[in-house]
Order: C-alpha cells, then sequence, then structure tokens
C-alpha cells in the first residue's frame, strides 16, 4: 500500500518517504513554502515551474481541491513535499483529494519525511538541485542524479508556462475571494480601460482582480514584442508572474524598455523583477528565497506595513538601480528590494502578489493605483 | 516614533482571584505587560488582589496594591499614585468592567487618567452585544439573528420571533456566566432569569442558534499606525454550542481553504478597526456553517484573553508583552521579534507543529453539578501539546491532562477492556450530548463498529477531527495484533510513536512495565527528538529555547552552555485544577529566578499553557511536555539534568519522583524516601512518637467493617479519606457509622488499591498552616497561618490570617518548635508545610500534627506576600546547595501588620449546588486583604473575593442547633450595627429569648412567601447558615444554592459567621477603604 519515495539533494542528503500522487521520477530546485493554507493555488501557481515544494506545515491536504481556487489550468511543479497528507478531505467544496489531484496532473508526491530537518538544510545551505523518484530507490545514484541536473539558474522556464497566444480573459474574482477588503475602492470609470497582461507564467487571480477593477483584459504571451502589444492598444500594460531566473529572458527585457514611457506599466514578482533589469537595475539570488503568506512589507510612502504572499528566488539588487528608479517597498525581514517605481514615468512593480491567492488581501490597492494610473479614477 | 513621552505612570489592573473563566492567564500577560513597560522607563503601579501571582511580587511593578479590584479601592490607588494612564486590557474581564467602572463614575475624568490600548468608547462598542452586532452589519458582516432583552416579556416576545433552540448569554459576565442553550420554554425562563440577575446591567442576549457550526478563533494585533496582523488562527474540535473555554481546540486552524481563511481573515481586521481598538490585541470568534460555509461573526474581546496566552504558547509570539509596547506608542514595525533577533514583530507567525488544547474538568468535586458542557465555561484548567501532527499532539493533550489517561485508549480507565464497556446507547447519548468524555466515547463508538458518518451526524465534530481519531483507533487495533513488543514490527511501532501513543498505554496492551516498553524501545534507537518553537517554521534561526517532543530525525535539543555549568530542571504542576493551580507555578517560577541569581541554567517542564512558568523568558530553556515519566525521562535522557526539582509543581511531579529517581534521575532537595515518609500512614507515626507530637487517635482499613471497627475504636465523628490524595479528593467527616458505611462504599471505588485513612476528627479545634523551610541545619518558620474556619474545613477553603490572631504566644511558640523537630527528623532540605489543629481541652491547648508535606504549599506565594520573604526562592537555592545562613535568611519575619487569605469558589458555575465547604476543597483561587487589623484585613479579603458588604439591610442568619447558643452576642452586635436580623422559627426564638429584635420568616417547605422569596427580591443583604443537614435537596441546601443565583453573600461556618461580623464592625467604623502598596508595607518590616 505504502509505495516508497526517496529525495536526494545535491549536497548527498537523502530524505525516504512514503509516495502519493503520481510515480516517476523528476528533478528541480528544492524550496519550501510556509504558507499554513493554500497549497491548491500553491500547486498550480506557474512559477514553481521547474521547483520541488516542500510544505513547512506539517498537515496537508485537510481541505481537499476544489475547481474554483486553481491559479493555472494545471501544474508546473516538479514534486510536492509534506509531513503527512490527507488522504481524505473534510470541506464542503472539495471535489479531489490532494493526492489524486496530483496524481492526475503527474505530479510526484511524497509524505512521512522529517521536513522541518529539509527546510532546515535548505535554509543552511540554501535551495539546490534534487531529485525525486519512486523508481530508482538507490541513495547514490539519485545523489549522482541530483549532482548532473541543471540547476535553476540562467534557464527559462518562462516559455515552458507562458501564454501561447493572445486571448480575451473575462473571469472575475469568485465571491468568495470578494470581502469587502478585496473590492476595489474606486468610483467606476465611463470607459473600461484596456489591460494588455504580459503572460510569463501569469497567476490567474491577476486577471482576475483586473477584471473586478473594471478593465478589459488581453492576455499575451510572454515573448510578444513592444510592437505587437502596442498594436492592441492598450490603456495599460501588466507584466506577469512567472518561474525562475529573469536574468535570461532577454526578448522580455528588450519589450518591456520599448514599453517604458509609452504606456502605464505595473509589474509583479517576476514581471517586477523584469522591469528592474529593463530600467537598468541587476539581479542576484537569493539564498532559499521568500516563499510564504507572512512576508512584512513596509510601505515607504505611508510607513504601513503589509503582510504579504511571496513567492520568489531573485530580488533587484537596490545598489544598481538607477537614479529614475524610486524604491516604494521594502522587505522588512531582509530589507530587500519589494518595490520599485519609476520618478517620471506612470511604471511601477512588486516583488509580491498584491493577488494574494495564497496569502492576505493587505496590497490589494495597488491595483487601484494601477487603474488610477491608467484612468486618472479617484477613490 | 516610539515610545510616548508624555506618559509617565502607568497603572494596570489585574484579573483578581481564579476563577472559572479567569485564570493564570492574566498573571501571564499582566506581568509580561510590567516587566516591558518597566524596560521602556515607566512607572508601573499594579493592583491585583490575587497573592498567588508572580506579578503581585514587589519586583514586578514598582507600586503594588494587593487590593480589592473594585472602583472604590482603585479610585483610591489613582488618589494616592496619580497614574497618567491606565492599561485596563490585560487584566481579563475583570480588568475591562473595572476601568469602565472608573470611567462611568467620571473618576478618570476627575483625575485626568486616559485609558490606553482600548478606551471606554471602544469598550462598550465590543461588549455592548447590540453596538457590537450593528457595527458588524455596517460594515458587511453576516451575524447571527439575534436580540437583546433587559425584561422577560421581552425575552418571549423573541422566542415567539426566532424559535427554538436559542442561546441565551448575559452582558459583562466572566467566561460566559450566566448564559446556555434552552432547548424548551421552560430552560429558556429560567436562562433568562438567571441571566438578567448576574449581568451587572440586567441586560441578556438571545441568539439564532448555530450549534453544530465549526467555531473558530482569531487572535489579532493591531498598532496605532494601522498595522494589523494575525497571530494564530483556532479551530474548535467541538463545534459551536460549546464554550470555546470548555472545547478541545487546535492550532491553527485545519480545515479552511486559503480562501475561506482569507475571508476570516479579513473580517478579523475590519471588526478590528470598526470597533476601534487603537492598539493591542483582540481575539475574535467565527462560525462557519459545514455545509455551505456561510460565516459569521460570535463576538469580540477587545483585550488579551485566554486564548490570546494559547496563541502566544502555541506560536511563540508574545501577545501580552507586544501589546504593551503597542499602548505606549510603538509600532509594531519598531519591535524585534526575540525570537529570531533578525526580524520583526511585525508579522504573522507561521508554525510547522500542531497544537491541541484540552480543558480541565472538575466534575469529580461537584457531583451534584450538570456535567453537560454548554455555552456556559466550566473547565477550570487547561494543558496544550505540541506535536507534528495533529494524532500526536491530541494524544499527548491527553496524556497531559493527567486524568488518568495516557492517550485516546488504553489504561486503568479504558471502560472498552472492563466490565463496563458501555452498551450502544450509552455511547450514542455521551456522543450526543457534549460532555467531559465525549472523545473517549468516540473510541468505543468506533471500536463497536460504528461508522465515522454516523459519529458525525451524532457530534457534529468535523469529519477531518474524526478521521484522525479513526486513524488513531486503527492503529490500536493493529498493534493489538501482536501479543508483545518484541514481536511488533518497528515500522508499526515507530508509526504508533509518531501518532503519539504512550509507553503506559502500549505496556498495558502488552501487559509489561512502561519501563519495560521504554528499555525496548531505546535498544532499538526509538527516542524522539525535541524541535523548538520558532515563529517561522525554521525560516529563520530561532534563538528562544522552546523545545517540544516529537519522533521524527532531527534533534534540536540545545547543548550546554558553558557560561552556566550547572543543569537543573524544574517540574511544573500540569493543568491548573482545584487543589493545584497558579500557587505551584509560582512556586516553580521562583525556582528559575533563584537558579538565575546562582547562574545556575534553568530547564523548566510544564504543560500548561495559561502560566508564567510556560512563557520562554521564564526559564532558560523551556520544554513543553506532557508531565508524565515517559514524557519526562525522555528530556532527561537528552538534556543529562545535574539536579531536578519536585517539590514545586504540586502532587504532580511529586508522583514521578520515585519513577524518577529508580531510573537515575537525580532528584534535589528533600529525598522521595523522606516525602514518602510524611505521606506513609506507619512510617509517619513512628516518627511522630520518635519526637514526642500527637496526631488525632487513627486507623486504617481496607474494607467497610475494617473501617467500622477502627471508627468504633477512636469513636465517631471520623474523618475519612483515601490515602495518596491531592485536595482533599474523597475526603469526608462521617459523624454516624451509617455514614461510613456509605461513605466506603465510594471511597474503596474511588480507589481500589489504596487503603482509607481513618482519623478522630477534633471537633472545634483551630487549624494552622505552617510554611518553613530546611536546609538541614537551620529551620527557619516562613510564616504561621490561623484559619478562620474550624478544622475540618480543607485548608485550601478556608481563610487564614498571618500572624494568628487568637492563638495564645505559648501555642504559636509549642508550633514552632514542633515544626524544627518535624523538619530536622524528616531531614527536609527546601521547603516544607505543616497542618496542625489546635484544640482547647480542659483549658489547655493541644496541638495536634495533621499532615505534613515536604514541598511547596499552596499557601507559599501568599506567605511570600504577607512576610517580605520569598520562600520557595529561598528553598530553590538551598535545594541548589546554598545554605539559609550563605544567604543571609535566618531568622523568621513576623510582620506587624495582619494578611488575611480568602478563597473563591466557582458555585456560580454550577447552580444548584450546596455550598458548604467541608474535607474536599472546591475553591478555585484566593485574595489577600492586608491591613493593620485583623478585621479590617478580613474585611478587605472578603470584598476582594466578590462579597458586598452590606453598610445595612436584612440579614438572615439560621444556625445549626449546637451552634445556636454562640451566635447570640454576636448577632446583638450586628443588631447594635443597624441591621435587621431575619431568621426561621428556631434561630429566632432563641434570639428572641435573649432580647434581640429578628424578624420571622418561613422556611421553605412552610409556605410562601418564604425565605426564597425575599432573596429573589433582593430584600436579604448577607446569609449566615452553619449547616445541619447537607445536600442541594435539603431545604438549607435549596437556600444556599439560592444564595448564589441571586447574588447574596452566604457564610457557612461559626467562625466565618464571627470573622464577618469583626469585618462588618471595622467597615462601620471605617467605610472609606484604606489602601497601601505592598512596597511600604514591607518597608515598615525592615
Amino acid at each position: 500500500m505504502s509505495q516508497p519515495v526517496k529525495l536526494a539533494l545535491a549536497d548527498g542528503t537523502v530524505f525516504s518517504g512514503t509516495a502519493f500522487g503520481a510515480e516517476g521520477e523528476s528533478f528541480g530546485e528544492v524550496v519550501f513554502n510556509t504558507s499554513m493554507t493554500g497549497y491548491q493555488e500553491i500547486i498550480t501557481d506557474p512559477s514553481y515551474c521547474g521547483q520541488i515544494i516542500v510544505m513547512t506545515y506539517p498537515q496537508i491536504g485537510n481541505y481537499g481541491i476544489n475547481p474554483e481556487d486553481v491559479e493555472s489550468s494545471g501544474t508546473a511543479l516538479k514534486g510536492f513535499i509534506c509531513r503527512e497528507l490527507c488522504e481524505k478531505p473534510s470541506n464542503y467544496r472539495a471535489t479531489h483529494s490532494l493526492s489524486s489531484y496530483l496524481a492526475e496532473q503527474g505530479v510526484i508526491g511524497m509524505q512521512g519525511i522529517d521536513t522541518r530537518a529539509l527546510v532546515r538544510r535548505l535554509r543552511t545551505q540554501g535551495a539546490m538541485t534534487g531529485v525525486i523518484s519512486t523508481v530508482d530507490l538507490d541513495d547514490e545514484s539519485l545523489v549522482a542524479k541530483a549532482r548532473n541536473s541543471p540547476e535553476l539558474v540562467g534557464q527559462d522556464y518562462v516559455q515552458a508556462v507562458s501564454a501561447k497566444e493572445t486571448t480575451c480573459w473575462s473571469e472575475a474574482l469568485s465571491d468568495l475571494a470578494r470581502t469587502p477588503a478585496n473590492r476595489t475602492l474606486l468610483e467606476p470609470c465611463e470607459k473600461r480601460p484596456k489591460v494588455v497582461a504580459i503572460d510569463y507564467g501569469m497567476k490567474w487571480n491577476i486577471p482576475r482582480h483586473l477584471v473586478d477593477c473594471g478593465c478589459d483584459v488581453e492576455v499575451m504571451p510572454g515573448t510578444s514584442t513592444a510592437a505587437e502589444i502596442l498594436e492592441r492598444n492598450p490603456d495599460g500594460i501588466f507584466l506577469s508572474n512567472g518561474p525562475g531566473d529573469p536574468r535570461p529572458l532577454d526578448y522580455a527585457v528588450n519589450t518591456i524598455r520599448d514599453l517604458i514611457g509609452k504606456k502605464p506599466i505595473f509589474g509583479i514578482c517576476l514581471g517586477h523583477q523584469l522591469l528592474g533589469l529593463a530600467m537598468g537595475g541587476e539581479i542576484f539570488k537569493l539564498k532559499f528565497g521568500h516563499r510564504g503568506a507572512n512576508q512584512p512589507v513596509m510601505n515607504k510612502k505611508t510607513g504601513r506595513v503589509e503582510v504579504t504572499s511571496q513567492n520568489h528566488g531573485f530580488a533587484l539588487d537596490e545598489k544598481t538601480l538607477p537614479e529614475d528608479v524610486e524604491v516604494t517597498h521594502l522587505n522588512l525581514n531582509d530589507n530587500t528590494v519589494s518595490g520599485i517605481r519609476h520618478r517620471t514615468e506612470p511604471v511601477f512593480g512588486v516583488q509580491y502578489h498584491p493577488e494574494a491567492s495564497a496569502g492576505p488581501h493587505d496590497s490589494r490597492y495597488l491595483f487601484d493605483e494601477f487603474m488610477q494610473s491608467m484612468t486618472g479614477a479617484k477613490v | 516614533m516610539p515610545r510616548r513621552d508624555d506618559l509617565h505612570k502607568i497603572l494596570i489592573i489585574g484579573s483578581g482571584p481564579i476563577v472559572i473563566g479567569q485564570a493564570c492567564e492574566f498573571d501571564y500577560s499582566g506581568t509580561q505587560a510590567c516587566k516591558s513597560l518597566r524596560e521602556l522607563g515607566y512607572e508601573v503601579v499594579l493592583v491585583n488582589s490575587n497573592p498567588a501571582t508572580i506579578m503581585t511580587d514587589p519586583d514586578t511593578a514598582d507600586r503594588t496594591y494587593i487590593e480589592p479590584i473594585t472602583w472604590q479601592y482603585v479610585e483610591e490607588i489613582i488618589k494616592i499614585e496619580r497614574p497618567d494612564a491606565i492599561l485596563p486590557t490585560l487584566g481579563g474581564q475583570t480588568g475591562l468592567n473595572t476601568a469602565m467602572d472608573l470611567y462611568n463614575r467620571g473618576i478618570l475624568e476627575k483625575y485626568n487618567v486616559e485609558l490606553i490600548g482600548a478606551d471606554a468608547k471602544v469598550i462598550a462598542k465590543a461588549e455592548e452585544r447590540e453596538q457590537f452586532k450593528k457595527a458588524m452589519v455596517g460594515i458587511g458582516l453576516d451575524v447571527p439573528r439575534s436580540e437583546i432583552v433587559h425584561t422577560m416579556d421581552e425575552a418571549l416576545a423573541v422566542l415567539d420571533e426566532i424559535g427554538l433552540p436559542l442561546i441565551i448569554r448575559a452582558s459583562y459576565t466572566l467566561g460566559g456566566s450566566g448564559g446556555g442553550i434552552a432547548y424548551n420554554r421552560q430552560e429558556f425562563e429560567e436562562k433568562i432569569r438567571q441571566g438578567l440577575k448576574l449581568s451587572p446591567v440586567t441586560e441578556v442576549q438571545i441568539d439564532e442558534s448555530a450549534l453544530g457550526w465549526k467555531e473558530y478563533e482569531m487572535e489579532v494585533m493591531r498598532d496605532k499606525n494601522d498595522n494589523c496582523v494575525i497571530i494564530c488562527a483556532i479551530e474548535n474540535f467541538d463545534p459551536m454550542g460549546v464554550h470555546t473555554g470548555d472545547s478541545i481546540t487546535v492550532a491553527p486552524a485545519q480545515t479552511l481553504s486559503d480562501k475561506e481563511y482569507q475571508m476570516m481573515r479579513d473580517a478579523t481586521i475590519a471588526c478590528m478597526r470598526e470597533i476601534g481598538v487603537e492598539t493591542g490585541g483582540s481575539n475574535v470568534q467565527f462560525a462557519i456553517q459545514p455545509e455551505t460555509g456561510r460565516m459569521i461573526i460570535i463576538e469580540m474581546n477587545p483585550r488579551v484573553s485566554r486564548s490570546s496566552a494559547l496563541a502566544s504558547k502555541a506560536t511563540g509570539f508574545p501577545i501580552a508583552k507586544i501589546a504593551a509596547k503597542l499602548a505606549v506608542g510603538f509600532t509594531l514595525d519598531e519591535i524585534p521579534n526575540d525570537i529570531t533577533r533578525e526580524t520583526l514583530a511585525c508579522f504573522e507567525p507561521t508554525i510547522d507543529y500542531v497544537v491541541t488544547k484540552f480543558p480541565r474538568w472538575t466534575f469529580e468535586k461537584f457531583p451534584d453539578a450538570d456535567s453537560v458542557l454548554t455555552v456556559q465555561m466550566k473547565s477550570v484548567g487547561e494543558t496544550m501539546a505540541i506535536g507534528r501532527t495533529f494524532k500526536e499532539s491530541f494524544q499527548k493533550a491527553l496524556r497531559g491532562l493527567e486524568i488518568g489517561h495516557f492517550g485516546l485508549g488504553g489504561g486503568k480507565k479504558d471502560l472498552w477492556e472492563s466490565s463496563l464497556r458501555p452498551e450502544e446507547e450509552e455511547i450514542r447519548s455521551k456522543l450526543s450530548v457534549p460532555n467531559s468524555d465525549r472523545v473517549f466515547y468516540i473510541r468505543y463508538a468506533l471500536l463497536s463498529g460504528m461508522s465515522i458518518d454516523e459519529v458525525h451526524r451524532l457530534t457534529q465534530i468535523d469529519f477531518w477531527f474524526l478521521r484522525h481519531l479513526e486513524e488513531i483507533v486503527q492503529l490500536e487495533l493493529e498493534l493489538k495484533k501482536y501479543s508483545s513488543v518484541q514481536s511488533c514490527p518497528m515500522d508499526l511501532l515507530t508509526k504508533a510513536k509518531k501518532a503519539g501513543f504512550s509507553d503506559q498505554q502500549l505496556a498495558g496492551w502488552w501487559n509489561v512495565s512502561e519501563l519495560q516498553i521504554r528499555d525496548y524501545r531505546k535498544k532499538q534507537g526509538l527516542e524522539p527528538v525535541f524541535k523548538q518553537v520558532d515563529t517561522c517554521a525554521a525560516e529563520f534561526e530561532a534563538y528562544t529555547p522552546y523545545y517540544y517532543s516529537t519522533y521524527e530525525q532531527e534533534d534540536e535539543s540545545p547543548a550546554r552552555n558553558p557560561e552556566k555549568p550547572q543543569r537543573i530542571m524544574i517540574l511544573g504542576g500540569g493543568p491548573n485544577r482545584i487543589g493545584q493551580g497558579i500557587e505551584f507555578d509560582y512556586c516553580c517560577c521562583q525556582a528559575a529566578f533563584a537558579l538565575k541569581d546562582l547562574g545556575i541554567e534553568s530547564i523548566m517542564v510544564n504543560s500548561n499553557p495559561e502560566t508564567v512558568s510556560t512563557d520562554y523568558d521564564t526559564s532558560d530553556i523551556l520544554f513543553f511536555e506532557p508531565l508524565t515519566l515517559e514524557d519526562v525521562l525522555n528530556i532527561c535522557d537528552r538534556i543529562k539534568p545535574d539536579g531536578v526539582i519536585v517539590q514545586f509543581g504540586g502532587q504532580t511531579p511529586l508522583n514521578l519522583a520515585k519513577g524518577l529517581e529508580a531510573a537515575g534521575v537525580p532528584i534535589i532537595g528533600t529525598t522521595p524516601d523522606s516525602i514518602d515518609a510524611a505521606e506513609d500512614r506507619e512510617r509517619f507515626q513512628e516518627i511522630l512518637n520518635s519526637i514526642g507530637l500527637k496526631q488525632p487517635p487513627n486507623g486504617i482499613a481496607s474494607d467497610v467493617e475494617g473501617a467500622q471497627s477502627t471508627a468504633a475504636q477512636i469513636g465517631y465523628p471520623v474523618l475519612v479519606r483515601p490515602s495518596y490524595v491531592l485536595g482533599g479528593r474523597a475526603m469526608q467527616i462521617c459523624y454516624q457509622e451509617s455514614e461510613l458505611i456509605r461513605y466506603m462504599t465510594e471511597a474503596v471505588n474511588a480507589s481500589p488499591d489504596r487503603p482509607v485513612l481513618v482519623d478522630k476528627f477534633l471537633q472545634d479545634a483551630i487549624e494552622v498552616d505552617v510554611d518553613a523551610i530546611s536546609d538541614g541545619e537551620t529551620t527557619i518558620v516562613g510564616g504561621i497561618m490561623e484559619h478562620i474556619e474550624e478544622a475540618g474545613i480543607h485548608s485550601g477553603d478556608s481563610a487564614c490570617a498571618i500572624p494568628p490572631h487568637s492563638l495564645p504566644e505559648k501555642t504559636i511558640e509549642e508550633i514552632r518548635q514542633a515544626t524544627y523537630a518535624l523538619a530536622e527528623k524528616l531531614e527536609v532540605r527546601g521547603l516544607m508545610n505543616i497542618q496542625y489543629a489546635v484544640k482547647e481541652q480542659d483549658g489547655k491547648m493541644d496541638v495536634y500534627v495533621l499532615e505534613v508535606n515536604p514541598r511547596a504549599s499552596r499557601t507559599s506565594p501568599f506567605v511570600s506576600k504577607a512576610t517580605g520573604i520569598s520562600l520557595p526562592r529561598i528553598a530553590a537555592k538551598v535545594m541548589a546547595g546554598v545554605s539559609l545562613k550563605e544567604q543571609g535568611v535566618t531568622t523568621e519575619v513576623i510582620p506587624k501588620h495582619t494578611s488575611v487569605k480568602e478563597s473563591v469558589f466557582p458555585f456560580s458555575r454550577f447552580p444548584g449546588v450546596d455550598i458548604v465547604l467541608g474535607p474536599e476543597m472546591l475553591s478555585t483561587g484566593e485574595v489577600m486583604g492586608i491591613s493593620e487589623t485583623f478585621a479590617e484585613a478580613f474585611a478587605k479579603s472578603q470584598i476582594a473575593a466578590g462579597s458586598t458588604i452590606p453598610e445595612s439591610g436584612k440579614i438572615f442568619i439560621s444556625m445549626a442547633s449546637q451552634f445556636k447558643d454562640r451566635i447570640i452576642e454576636p448577632a446583638r452586635r450586628l443588631s447594635k450595627l443597624g441591621y435587621e436580623l431575619v431568621a426561621t422559627s428556631g434561630t429566632a426564638s432563641a434570639l428572641q429569648a435573649a432580647d434581640i429584635p429578628v424578624h420571622i420568616v418561613k422556611k421553605v417547605q412552610e409556605g410562601r412567601p418564604n425565605l426564597l422569596d425575599h432573596m429573589a427580591n433582593d430584600e436579604i443583604a448577607f446569609i449566615f447558615n452553619t449547616p445541619s443537614k447537607r445536600g442541594p435537596l435539603t431545604d438549607e441546601g435549596r437556600i444556599r444554592a439560592a444564595s448564589v443565583a441571586y447574588g447574596v453573600p452566604c457564610v457557612t461556618t461559626l467562625p466565618g459567621c464571627l470573622a464577618v461580623i469583626d469585618a462588618l464592625e471595622a467597615f462601620a467604623s471605617n467605610p472609606t477603604p484604606k489602601v497601601r502598596a505592598l512596597q511600604d508595607w514591607m518597608a515598615d518590616m525592615n
């Protein structure tokens, strides 16, 4: 009944657990997420492409999987690890168990290991490549595979998850997400602004928010050129989140560079990093990244702190940002750049996820700010 | 922009005595607040009537007032101290209510005192249900349908409109007292009547029933910049309908998707903002309908609460400490997170374990009480356990409860394997009506083959929880397939340990000793590791030495500290219960402070989330673990302590002493053998004989006949009790043989393999408690306490005074000498407590030794406050090897002023229960009154304990026949003071014969209007009633029970009545309260 599964890290550590979900073998960068809820949103977040996720919260799968809380049409991650899986979920919306969903999606799951020990190793040694396997259970062989697998740094994972063609987006926020605190505060505009959302692996809750603000949204591939985008005649351009290292994505950086000064631009996560690169900043890799729903971010303008959802392994280096870029938000845990804004153009980005999902709604106001940059709407 | 510089002096209001619904958690929060405000340079003034608190230690606050927490006394304190502000949000409901009284009476305005944390408007908006509901609807939140009523007529109209069942809550009462669920019209009327009476504003809320819905609590903090963070989400195992204090609760929330969780988070923060709590912590409760996800907001507490203490311990985030800093102007992003050091307090803790809290009830103390759990809290304590999975933490919590269950099944209390295996009908009824044993009946149900769906239908407990219980039961069945531990496959055994099964459970099933299981699994390398509680799920390095055990791979337990070569472990007292509560936690904390003074590394082990001892700041290393032999030995294996202190945590650690010693753990202080000598009947008798002390005549019996013959030999009345008991459990005075026979059947059941002790009961004797410290060379008496109530009333329930108020000096000296002799003979190293009885016989005072306990006593903190000498701290140093001489403690302190300790009872939680005191301890807490005279100190203690001292009005007197003569002169004094006396015919004729004016009222059986009617009409101000018959079915019993329901003070012993009369006289001649800081009393003594 209980099938063994192993995880080998490039540093030679091997964990043995019990398998769930799909069988097979895959490699990826092993990273941990500290959210206590929201595993479904995390699993379906395309930004995890190329990664194996360890959840720090030990009881996962409790409320199952439902059709509404997805952030993309499937999964992009390479493996999923938790301390104890719940086989029989309890929630009125659940239609699948986590295990059956992962099996359907072809994702290898692992439970029953000391996840805290694994997390502490990643924290001290840094995120590293690992191989998860139900087919090869030989430690030495697995460690060798982990060492020989390519690292995440320098890879382009965007093209694996980006939209392939331009589409219209119409879905709005689900009723559960439309709490009084999570709705637009702006007065409705006469004319619905049109936003082109460039999809580098976009979480669906972002366009849902844009629709909720009253935008018409068109989703375009991450490889789109500035000319192609401007041809759609948008009122604003949104740069989405996405997986991996932004540095190899020259096509995206070039596009954005050409767009700055032409239209209001708003970037989230990878989109924010690409924006920073396009404005002349540099990127560095964080030791083990920020992944969770409790990351405090200081809004330098208001002096207030937002509790944010984050998922990134790279960050903009504040020292390298040119004069005309202002740092608007800081991560209070390590003082890394969490938000930037062009001093003269309506161009800004945040490293974290105002669309939440999973995570708090504290930063929803950023969508209103984007809206205002396009329409001048009032609160 | 930190710290407000316009404030200099801040008054903190404590929560007073431990009562159901308000326990040590407010000592924890108040102590944290005092510490952090003083660190910031503020002068802190504290008022709290409870001496058994760390916060009332003279060095916790700058100025400490152990005075009644009423607006009158607090006004006097304000008058003297002139504080700039009051922080009312850390002293529970008492603190909040007192602050509101001060505000409503214009006292705050008069003395220009600001309320910080939450102002009067905020408190009213959160606490007044109508305002609250309106506010919540206003911000778009869903609420249960409900109405506020002030009269019975209004209530009946609501009943017709919404329909039954309905939930009834009285406004402004503690822990939901004066409430309940009404399933029928009669219940409804009863509960409304009681609620209107108990509510200080005659206001009752009637709610649409959300019975069976999922229940949640959110702990939230806000700073003056409007930064809001959620510290913890707590999910109740028991669905709506059971008070959260009586529910098993789990952190974090388990069955909410992120969408639902964020919806609740948004609602919590919106509520906080709308109510307007500017700074600090609050608690918001929600219910979710499981089938539809509809979420309603139930209530909000704009203050630190029991749940916030739990949340602090569950996450490592010190809510009260941070709340105090926020109240004086700091913002969350200006306060560092102590645990990680590199990050800030402005974040939301994330945890990588599961926390289970389990309530502890004491229904065995109140056999007549209704043990059904409702919206009115009935538990007296709680335990918390941390595990990596729910199964592990749940089973750890069960054994942490110390109720004889070492997990979900097994052990002597497991009925399944016994002749008492419950039948299906009983199982069904125990599942459908919430009660303290429900989880065990869920197991019986599963073992009997009942489906999970059926269990869910009956209990409405979420499937997620039930399936985990099912998995535990399946594991049990799997384990039982093997005949011995050796034949059980290691992976199954490992799985069992990971699921929280204890060695005790396994030992029971495999018919071997607990130690055999332990030895076997250790040989197999199956040992727990210790993980750190770090607020951040290992995302950052943590520095806080706070640990729990689990069966996993990596151990994080701390290495030896090179700067502190010695390690000493202190075993705490576990969950609060009647007989073992905050007093022992006080002692454990003092021990930790003593070790700190000596540069010794202190290691605390405890499982009670309410306490100061489980604050990670109190000791050098904290293990949050159940206090069982297995769990403590596991810690010892890793930590290798140089010494273990078992004297300070009450009976719990003492019960472990022998097992620890046998396992080679070094116990320091008085040896387990000496402890045994004091507890063993025969050995103790020998000791007394050898030093020329006497006991009341006594014997021992193991059956009914034996008891009868012993009693016949020593003569009635006799005091009977099982050996090795705590808090006078099952102790009783038998005046005649029939009572003895009835008792013996019960007692032998209560304690089958322990004999029953039969003592001659000394009638009308004065009881004396002595606390002393000895180092083997010197013995110092800490305090000699004369009880107010006569011997036979449990010492924990009796009021007492330091110094003795009536004993002759010669007797006191005799007691002192006896204490020295006993300390020497028992080779006491550390604290000891002796109970004496002094009986006047033929004009001579005879001193008897009733009991010796070579350990910290319940009175240790009271004595420490009365004399200014911290007994437990000194004793801990003695145990660590520093003699009394080396400490400079060589003389007994005899204060010039008088301190009176009074006990506080939970009767109002158990309607209908007879409140007569006896040898079984019933009180939950204590208060202290200090004054120059006994009468005034006693008066203060009465007010502090919640009695109203009437200035005029009717006093009802009813004396048992043997006391009638002795009440006459005291009654005359009452009459002279201007009180009208009321009595039933018997007592009345005795008073009339002595020319004392008295009104005669009808006894209950004499028709109406009788005394009960007069009580109901508020015509009786005080009751003196010494019992001739006991029990809720007697007339007297009904009167006494009614006194609780109607809130009329009732004294049930003659000495108690006499002391009250002294107090009334003192009060009449000097009605203005006089307050004085502890520091000033102390200064007088030097």
